[in-house]
């Protein structure tokens, strides 16, 4: 039999690496770990089979958003250099099959997390879903330039539905940590897409930098960072963490102030140039990864 | 490669990876029933 061409992969079962692709797994552990350390700060522990289940439900969920994500951006997707290499729009699988795998994933995350847990925890993670996909990805990110403020809240779910699959309720402390990511969204994708501005631009995504321009957006993310350092520096202002918190989400908050006040600073436009805001975005993860684990230390410490 | 073979080396790998996923889902069920059964004595 001749030997015959791969010329249009996409119309090949999809390879399971492209597969694992679509569910962004960078982005997914940082979903997971604040999930877990919202969990894991909880006053109830749940079996630990429970408790993995539930952090495995969160993690499918975020697999989902993902998938369906690219499923619905795959023509923006093509458009930008970061993201053209991605299975859709790279060719390598077709768009029913990405659809049909994000909505069977969140399905069976929710009916999963729903039977192991508790069904609050359930609809909660059901509402993230919804709420990224249709909320973030299909109406506001291609309309206004507020996409990120609003869509933060998607990010900001995991904590909250790990505490309350560990209770069964919601208090005010994963209120708070709802509070600390949603706050922390917008200077930590600015500060990215002030540096990759000119790829928003060309697939036409209406970023701040590309609608209200460079300075405006430095602005906006100085001011964000000072009521998510606030939010940041809450819960042990109102008592419900310790010393070791406290003092931690202090300093980590004041260094992210620092940074931001750095990028209000800079005036320069060119990204090779955009040292401070490259260095505000790296430690604006570090920041988030940090600031949870501190607070699942003092849970544990104080215990 | 032949287009063929590509499909069934794909068909094949993707089988193996979801009996793992379902063997590995069906163990997990039982542990939450078990555990779920231990939260209710």
């Amino acid at each position: 039999m001749p030997a015959i061409e791969l010329t249009n992969p996409a119309a090949l079962p999809a390879d399971w690496r492209d597969l694992l692709a679509l569910t962004k797994p960078r982005v997914m552990s940082l979903v997971v770990f604040s999930g877990l350390c919202g969990l894991l700060a909880a006053p109830a522990v749940p079996p630990l089979v429970l408790g993995f289940t539930a952090i495995l439900c969160i993690a499918l969920g975020a697999g989902a958003c993902g998938a369906l994500n690219q499923w619905y951006e795959a023509d923006i997707d093509a458009k930008m250099r970061r993201t053209a290499n991605r299975p859709l729009p790279a060719g390598r699988m077709d768009r029913q099959s990405a659809l049909h795998f994000g909505v069977g994933l969140a399905f069976f995350s929710v009916i999963l997390m729903g039977l192991a847990t508790n069904w609050l925890a359930a609809v909660l993670l059901a509402v993230s879903i919804l709420f990224y996909v249709l909320i973030y990805t299909v109406w506001l990110k291609p309309r206004t330039a507020q996409n990120i403020v609003i869509g933060g809240a998607a990010g900001a779910f995991p904590p909250l539905i790990g505490w309350v699959a560990a209770t069964g309720h919601v208090s005010a402390l994963p209120l708070l940590l709802f509070a600390i990511i949603f706050l922390w969204t917008p200077p930590h994708f600015w500060a990215l897409s002030l540096f990759v501005r000119s790829d928003y631009a060309a697939a036409g995504i209406p970023m701040l930098p590309v609608v209200a321009g460079v300075p405006s957006t430095r602005r906006q993310i100085f001011l964000y960072s000072l009521p998510m350092a606030a939010a940041a520096v809450a819960p042990s202002a109102l008592g419900l963490t310790g010393a070791v918190y406290g003092v931690s989400a202090a300093a980590l908050s004041f260094v992210f102030v620092v940074l931001a006040a750095r990028v209000l600073a800079n005036r320069a436009t060119a990204p090779a140039q955009m040292a401070a805001e490259k260095k505000l975005f790296a430690y604006s993860v570090f920041y988030l990864f940090a600031l949870f684990a501190v607070l699942v230390a003092d849970r544990w410490l104080t215990a | 490669m032949k287009l063929e073979d590509e499909v069934v080396r794909r068909q094949r790998e993707r089988a193996k990876i979801l009996a793992w996923l379902l063997g590995a889902f069906v163990v997990l069920m039982f542990f939450i029933t078990i555990a779920k059964t231990r939260m209710n004595w």
